[in-house]
């Protein structure tokens, strides 16, 4: 549907994958004089769950802000839907419909939940600041609708008991969840997720990928994920690539992956001699 | 008589009261749902549709008469329609725990034979497909949320909104027979079939006749003036026959409003916005409001924290239960009982302003008597007393100031701010709770019942209120107690049998209708009031043939904000010991203000000063306990703290949180012989189910207590 270059394949459990919607090719990003990622090229296939995995420093969270636009890379080219992508604001980014939830959680603490949540709406909102704060007509009918697909939201990640309940207030598994929530409401096409499991404990991260795999299953929304965990990351992904010192040592199925003896010598170290 | 005059009227069965109803009361609530933040509501009118086009749904799906269909979920509209469906189409609905694991479901389920399942989610669909192949009839299942769902197989899975569409479809060709079915109704034939959490033993279907339902709800209706402008808020389990009475039985008798929460967690919030006027609840939940507000009162500053205290003192005092119970006769606020509380109130506003002139006047008159002194003399009389009027004139207009600053708001904050009736049941409650509430002006009454008399046995009448007694017999009820002290009833309320099960139906039911309760109590002298001992079966004696009744104990013993279960032993031994388990919230709350570090319940169960709170709370119940001369020898000798809480799925609790000793006294038999041979520490490891049923054991050495025993004087003095 949104390309048409791509033939998709079919996942192991029975999920259809269609074509290639972003495209990473040769991409090199330096910072001074430290190259960060070196000529890595990818593709995230509409549907799919793709995971970036590596160990820490690989590279993985700044390949994550060049897709969502926060970095420009100095070499290489982005494909979004087919076209090349021109450096663009993060915020143009997140009007194409890529949003992302960050590794330490960045809600605004003094907000509530729902309001929290309804940031998210921003980029579908089309009214101005003084249509706005008058508050008749347009922009009162805009706010009822973007709320009800709030709602849904909230209602489909489990967390009306906190809707008005002050961000600062909650524990930090709830406010991963918050976060996911607040990307969700943008009804992106690509969501990419910055470590959604980091510090958590098991019931919260077996909670967190199924909220994965529904979001992925009952809106159809393409992920991108950084993850350390390797049996979430093997459980949940269709197609991982694997990032070490900026070069990408591997990609392919979780199976492919670890059997790649690149990728065994990154986690386990090899022997220099 | 009552029954043949509703037979009479045609309302001989729940299909029957909806359609009244629907013309009766057709643009006043019937259901609302909080969904997507915001009150959904149905009128009458809409539900008598919804619950139509499902019930022809049923017929096009091949529901036969006498078919059971089995309905596990939360409470939602969804789920109370699909059983007046079922109904309507001649089908009994079983409704069942749906926390319930797997395993426990496979048993109802075979033994009903149900032919259809109505599930609430995903995780009732799974569970139900775990167990497809041991369940022969299951010809079709029903769910409510799609979610997750889409890829199932759907061959013998369907959606409930398809399955309402498909009835309205064939509205045309169906509705013939959904009308004959419904007339074939009468008052005898199936309402539902409720399985018993069973203490012991398998669970029990009980088979409740439109007579039984219809008439308990009646009685129950008349006896407190329910009329259709009842809220109530339904969150207990569907399967529990408490719920079945009041959010169906009372709200279709009556044509009120029932109210089903967001999720079970926002129950607290949902409880506030509704404000329920008629409530029902176990004491578990009265206690677990109290130990809130208790805890957020120490958090709270230190003027609110003295008039919270200095004000509840005051209401405990006997000032509530004479000044604060809502006198009206029905829930709606008719313009006189807004002006009566319109003036309430500023009588209340005024003393309050008044008593601070009264106190400033006073301060300096004792400034110009005793100088710098004054403040102490001051202080040393009742400051917030109205001391220019007297009794009872003060104690009102202090009420009244109270229920301004602290009782109208605590209520309100509680969700109690419009209750006009609410009930426990189930257990017996603390006295300082029922206290509490009752004080707030909230009129909180107990009633004693059973799924086998469709709940009432005995209810208290307002007005006749007391923490120790179960009320007197309900409407059309009759009561005898036996030799042995086992209570018996007789009402319209009896059920007809346990389903495939005759000899407990003889067992438990005698020819003439007489029910055995399996409880022991008496009626008290003068008030007539009836006081539960114990369970008859559980009622023992000790070694030296003095009295046992654990309940009494335990109960003394859960009283204790601390002390979340208790399970005492000593049937047949020369002494009692008793297990506890500690109240998570409570205790961990006292550790964090004490900087107690812990890392699990097991740690902080475990603590020495834990145990020495525990054990100065034992030692207190042994000295109440040996006040009653029949009951003295249940005192505690040794008691252990148990290193995990007791559950309901690993079977040592009943769904509703009853105390199963039998298996408790076999799982645990290792450390009930520590208890009784006289060692000091217990080393155990027991076998934990998790909520999806995988198993896991925890280890733990277990420090065994003694406790003070106050000796009898009479056997002190025989020996």
């Amino acid at each position: 549907m949104l390309d048409a270059s791509g033939d998709g394949y079919i996942t192991e459990d029975g999920r259809k994958i269609g074509g290639v919607v972003m495209e990473m090719r040769n991409i090199t990003l330096r910072f001074g004089g430290v190259v960060a990622i070196k000529n890595i090229s990818f593709d995230i296939r509409e549907g799919e769950i793709r995971a970036i995995i590596g160990p820490n420093g690989a590279g993985k969270s700044s390949m994550l802000n060049v897709i969502s636009g926060f970095y420009v890379p100095q070499e290489g080219e982005v494909w979004f839907r087919g076209e090349k992508r021109p450096p663009m604001k993060p915020y143009e980014v997140a009007r194409q419909g890529i949003a992302r939830t960050f590794q330490n959680i960045a809600l605004f603490e003094g907000m509530s939940v729902l309001d929290n949540v309804m940031t998210g709406r921003l980029t579908h909102m089309k009214t101005g600041l003084m249509a706005q704060a008058i508050w008749k007509g347009k922009a009162e009918e805009e706010e009822t609708a973007n709320r009800e697909v709030v709602e849904k939201i909230i209602d489909f990640l489990e967390i009306q008991h906190i809707r008005k309940t002050p961000v600062s207030r909650l524990p930090y598994g709830l406010k991963k969840r918050v976060e996911l929530a607040r990307a969700l409401a943008a009804e992106p096409k690509l969501l990419l997720l910055d470590e959604p499991m980091a510090g958590m404990n098991v019931e919260e991260k077996e909670d967190m990928s199924r909220f994965i795999l529904d979001v992925n299953d009952e809106f159809g929304t393409t992920i991108a994920l950084i993850e350390h965990d390797m049996g979430v990351v093997m459980d949940l992904s269709d197609r991982v690539v694997v990032m070490d010192y900026g070069k990408k040592i591997g990609d392919g199925t979780p199976d492919e992956v670890r059997n790649n003896q690149e990728v065994i010598d990154a986690y386990l170290g090899v022997a220099h001699d | 008589m009552a029954q043949t005059q509703s037979g009479a009227e045609g309302l001989r069965s729940l299909p029957a009261l909806l359609q009244r109803n629907a013309t009766k009361f057709a643009n006043r609530p019937a259901y609302r749902e909080k969904e997507f933040g915001i009150w959904q509501c149905w009128t009458w009118a809409e539900t008598e549709k919804e619950i139509e086009a499902l019930a022809l749904g049923f017929i096009n799906l091949g529901v036969k008469e006498g078919d059971f269909i089995a309905i596990i979920g939360r409470n939602r509209p969804y789920m109370y329609w699909s059983m007046v469906a079922a109904q309507s189409v001649g089908a009994v609905p079983v409704p069942l725990y749906q926390d319930a694991v797997a395993e426990e479901m496979s048993y109802v389920l075979g033994h009903c034979g149900a032919r259809f399942v109505i599930a609430g989610d995903q995780e009732q669909v799974d569970k139900v497909i775990e167990i497809q192949d041991r369940l022969p009839n299951l010809e079709h299942v029903i769910y409510l949320d799609p979610r997750g769902l889409r890829k199932y197989d759907h061959t013998r899975l369907h959606q409930y909104s398809h399955i309402q569409n498909q009835g309205r479809a064939a509205h045309d060709e169906l509705i013939g027979e959904l009308k004959r079915r419904r007339e074939a109704l009468d008052y005898d034939s199936t309402c539902v079939m409720l399985y018993t959490s069973g203490t012991t033993g398998k669970p029990k279907g009980v088979v409740l006749s439109n007579r039984n339902v219809i008439e308990s709800a009646k009685n129950s209706a008349e006896f407190d003036n329910l009329t259709e402008e009842e809220n109530i808020l339904s969150y207990l389990p569907m399967a529990w026959v408490g719920d079945f009475i009041f959010s169906i039985g009372q709200a279709y008798w009556c044509g009120f409003c029932v109210n089903c929460p967001e999720s079970p967690d926002t129950m607290m919030i949902d409880l506030r916005e509704i404000g329920p006027t008629y409530f029902f609840a176990p004491p578990r939940v009265f206690e677990t409001q109290l130990t809130n507000v208790m805890i957020r009162m120490e958090d709270a500053g230190a003027l609110k924290y003295a008039l919270f205290h200095h004000f509840m003192d005051f209401a405990k005092g006997g000032a509530g239960e004479k000044y604060g119970m809502p006198r009206r006769k029905r829930s709606v606020l008719t313009l006189k009982r807004r002006l009566v509380r319109a003036w309430r109130y500023a009588m209340g506003v005024g003393f309050a302003i008044e008593t601070l002139i009264e106190n400033a006047i006073r301060l300096f008159f004792y400034k110009l008597r005793y100088g710098k002194e004054a403040r102490a003399h001051f202080k040393a009389r009742d400051p917030l007393g109205l001391m220019l009027y007297p009794e009872p004139l003060r104690s009102y207009f202090k009420y009244r100031m109270g229920e301004v600053l602290i009782y109208g708001p605590l209520k309100d904050t509680l969700g109690f701010g419009r209750i006009r009736v609410a009930y426990t049941a189930g257990e017996a409650i603390g006295p300082e709770i029922f206290e509490f509430f009752r004080s707030l002006g909230i009129n909180l009454k107990q009633l004693y019942g059973q799924t086998e008399a469709t709940v009432f046995i005995t209810v208290q009448p307002d007005g006749e209120v007391r923490a120790d007694t179960v009320g007197v017999p309900a409407p059309d009820v009759e009561i005898r107690i036996d030799e042995s002290g086992e209570i018996y009833y007789r009402s319209p309320g009896v059920f007809v049998e346990y389903f495939k099960n005759p000899e407990s139906t003889a067992s438990t039911k005698d020819a003439e209708g007489w029910v055995a309760t399996g409880d022991a109590g008496f009626f008290e002298e003068g008030s007539g009031h009836l006081r539960i001992i114990d369970r008859a079966k559980d009622v023992g004696k000790l070694a030296d043939g003095r009295m046992f009744a654990p309940k009494f104990v335990e109960n003394k013993l859960k009283f204790y904000p601390d002390i979340l279960e208790a399970v005492l032993f000593g049937n047949r031994r020369d002494f009692c010991v008793a297990f506890i388990n500690i109240d998570l919230t409570a205790v961990g709350n006292w550790a964090e203000r004490n900087n107690i570090a812990y890392a699990s319940y097991q740690e902080l169960a475990g603590h020495p000063q834990v145990l020495d709170t525990i054990q100065k709370h034992v030692e207190e119940v042994n000295e109440s306990v040996a006040q009653d001369s029949m009951l003295s020898g249940c005192q505690i000798h040794r008691f252990v703290v148990l290193h995990k809480e007791l559950d309901a799925d690993d079977g040592e609790l009943t769904r509703t949180r009853k105390v199963r000793r039998r298996i408790i006294e076999e799982k645990y038999a290792d450390i009930i012989d520590a208890l009784y041979d006289g060692s000091s520490k217990v080393s155990t490891e027991t076998e934990v189910t998790y909520e999806d049923g995988r198993k896991g054991s925890i280890r733990a050495t277990l420090e065994i207590r003694d406790a003070r025993v106050v000796q009898d004087p009479k056997r002190m003095a025989a020996e």
